[in-house]
């Protein structure tokens, strides 16, 4: 596949009518191809839903059974076991870190943009740096303090370490967000005698508030998804929904359509947000390197 | 380029102009009162930030210059070096950071590679494109540990999974997946969820092409495969690197596959897996503290490598 053998086509086939429909057909086939690839990629998910409303007999058939008769019975047996708490557990640490790590990273990313200057830089490339912190690095010392202080099992202890975890993301996203709010604007507001406070929360926020929802979102799906510390800090009282999953491995006999439903449950929010959110989800996840 | 500046200079003298001196002395006052309270908006994060792991990070430092096993918490000594020498010679380390280096250097390559594939083909008008992307990003929504479990139980069982029933239609005989290459069942899982995640950053570096230069190739009779080689490859590199880059760091934390779907079996025993075991099942907390810094210094070296694209990748917007 030389340069040569590749551009004499395009150069003999110069006439319009020929090249209209080589394009068309090509075009088609390429669309294929993608909706092909993209099936694919969706297909696991789509397996999941649809083993979840299974009998765990027709869900362990072979070859896989693609009509039946669809049932509940697997949502009702996974909120038997226990699945109310585990989600609450779940959406009380999540929405709590969250709204902390928020609470502190808007006014914290608003200085960095307003002033990134000199010590300023050095404290963004700080919060940075701590996002490529591997929990290897303290999951130690956290876990020996926690157990000394009683305090594993707890969903406050776990909703800290959270907040430590999304806090740099949550600065840099915002502080991505902040830099492009126009000078214009806030230094109009400056001459309009707006202090520095009132700038921020009623100048600058309400410009970024779809930016800073984006930001809320991510560390929200972070939080929801998080299993290393869930599942080594929580054990009966504050089981969230990752480790609650997790302990289907040990599962006898036949579970598989029983975890299909319960991996549904847990991942129908986080989808859902995402599937709203997805423009701004990947500026939030490349951390504002890309627009 | 007179022209260009011309009416900009003329747009900000009349605004510009008129206010600036009287605005000078009272910027100074305020320019101090906007530090101060700039400096009082950043250091509650910042305390926080340090408390929760710059902290643990010294102390687990500490740790591993230490003898120190929870069965036995009397014992506990100085250890010198003793920790960071039985990480290298007691033969877990090595073949640990080698099954790291697969799975996560196989698993970043893959999804690469898949990832600039889907990224072209969506980078063009096609009936149902939104929904396509939409579909496409759900992977890296789910939850880890749903993704293992699906893909272990449901996707690549030996007897029911519908990898196997896939590969039938081709006349592949059924494959042992979990029993015979657990290695690859984590690939699979981990490529699957960043596919998309790589997906998106290269898409978003594909828009950013200039459409008028692209236009302008074509104009000049150059195939479209020649430009995608001479000038789309180049403009996505460093989004590329970007992408793996942060799908490293990422995926160098692997754990949720390791200990859902392996438990370390089979040469999947990850460096973070492998001091979740020392330090939660051996107890051995100043071996595990050893195996966390240096886990921690390798991920440092990569974690350099990716701040610097990050910042290139700014500068070069900044332009």
């Amino acid at each position: 596949m030389s340069a040569a053998t590749v551009s004499a086509p395009s150069r003999s086939t110069r006439t319009k009518g020929s090249t209209l429909t080589r394009r068309k057909v090509s075009g088609y086939l390429v669309t294929a191809l993608t909706w092909i690839l993209v099936l694919l990629f969706f297909f696991p998910v789509l397996w999941m839903v649809i083993t979840s409303f299974k009998t765990e007999g027709e869900a362990a058939s072979y070859p896989p059974m693609f009509i039946f008769d669809p049932t509940w019975d697997r949502y009702i047996e996974v909120f038997r076991r226990g699945m109310g708490l585990y989600l609450g557990n779940s959406a009380a640490v999540s929405v709590l870190s969250t709204i902390v790590v928020m609470a502190l990273a808007i006014p914290a990313a608003y200085a960095l943009s307003v002033r990134p200057i000199g010590k300023w830089q050095d404290a963004l490339f700080f919060f940075i740096s701590t996002k490529f912190m591997p929990v290897a690095a303290s999951i130690i010392p956290v876990f020996l303090l926690l157990r000394s202080l009683n305090l594993l099992d707890n969903l406050w202890s776990l909703g800290v370490l959270y907040i430590g975890i999304n806090l740099p993301l949550a600065v840099w996203m915002m502080r991505s967000f902040f830099a492009e709010v126009p000078r214009a604007v806030v230094e109009a507001a400056q001459i309009d005698g707006a202090s520095f406070n009132r700038e921020l929360w009623r100048v600058a926020l309400p410009i970024v508030a779809p930016g800073a929802a984006a930001a809320a979102l991510i560390c929200f799906i972070f939080a929801w998804n998080e299993y290393f510390l869930a599942n080594l800090l929580t054990a009966v009282v504050a089981r969230t929904t990752p480790p609650f999953l997790g302990s289907f491995v040990d599962g006898r006999g036949q579970f598989i359509a029983v975890l299909s439903a319960a991996s549904t449950v847990a991942v129908l929010p986080v989808i859902a947000a995402g599937w709203l959110a997805q423009k701004r989800l990947v500026r939030g996840l490349a951390m504002g390197a890309v627009k | 380029m007179t022209a260009t500046t011309q009416p900009r200079t003329a747009e900000l003298a009349p605004g510009q102009a008129k206010p600036k001196k009287p605005l000078k002395v009272q910027l100074k006052g305020q320019e101090l009162a906007e530090r101060k309270f700039a400096r009082k908006l950043i250091t509650p994060a910042l305390v926080v930030a340090i408390l929760i792991t710059q902290v643990p990070f010294v102390v687990t430092i500490y740790y591993s210059f230490q003898n120190w096993n929870l069965a036995r918490p009397q014992d506990r000594s100085f250890a010198g070096f003793d920790n960071y020498v039985a990480v290298i010679t007691n033969g877990a380390f090595l073949p640990s950071l080698w099954a790291t280096i697969r799975i996560v250097g196989g698993s970043v390559i893959l999804s690469l590679v898949l990832g600039l594939i889907l990224a072209v083909l969506l980078d063009r008008k096609f009936r149902g494109q939104a929904l396509a992307r939409t579909l496409l990003i759900t992977p890296f929504l789910v939850m880890p540990a749903a993704a293992a479990l699906i893909w272990k139980f449901s996707l690549l069982d030996f007897n029911t999974g519908m990898v196997n029933y896939g590969l039938s239609f081709f006349g592949i005989p059924p494959v042992a997946w979990n029993t015979d290459h657990p290695g690859l069942t984590i690939v699979f899982t981990l490529t699957w969820q960043y596919t998309p995640f790589m997906m998106l950053i290269l898409l978003a570096g594909l828009q950013s092409q200039a459409g008028e230069v692209l236009e302008a190739a074509d104009v000049d009779g150059a195939s479209a495969l020649q430009t995608f080689r001479y000038m789309t490859l180049p403009h996505l590199r460093t989004y590329a690197e970007l992408a793996t880059l942060l799908g490293t760091v990422m995926m160098i934390q692997v754990f949720d596959p390791v200990n859902i779907m392996t438990k370390g079996a089979g040469d999947t025993k990850t460096l973070p897996y492998l001091l979740y075991e020392r330090a939660f099942i051996g107890q051995q907390i100043g071996e595990a503290a050893a195996y966390g810094v240096v886990t921690v210094i390798i991920t440092i070296v990569i974690a350099t490598a990716a701040l610097r694209t990050l910042f290139k990748v700014f500068t070069e917007e900044a332009r």
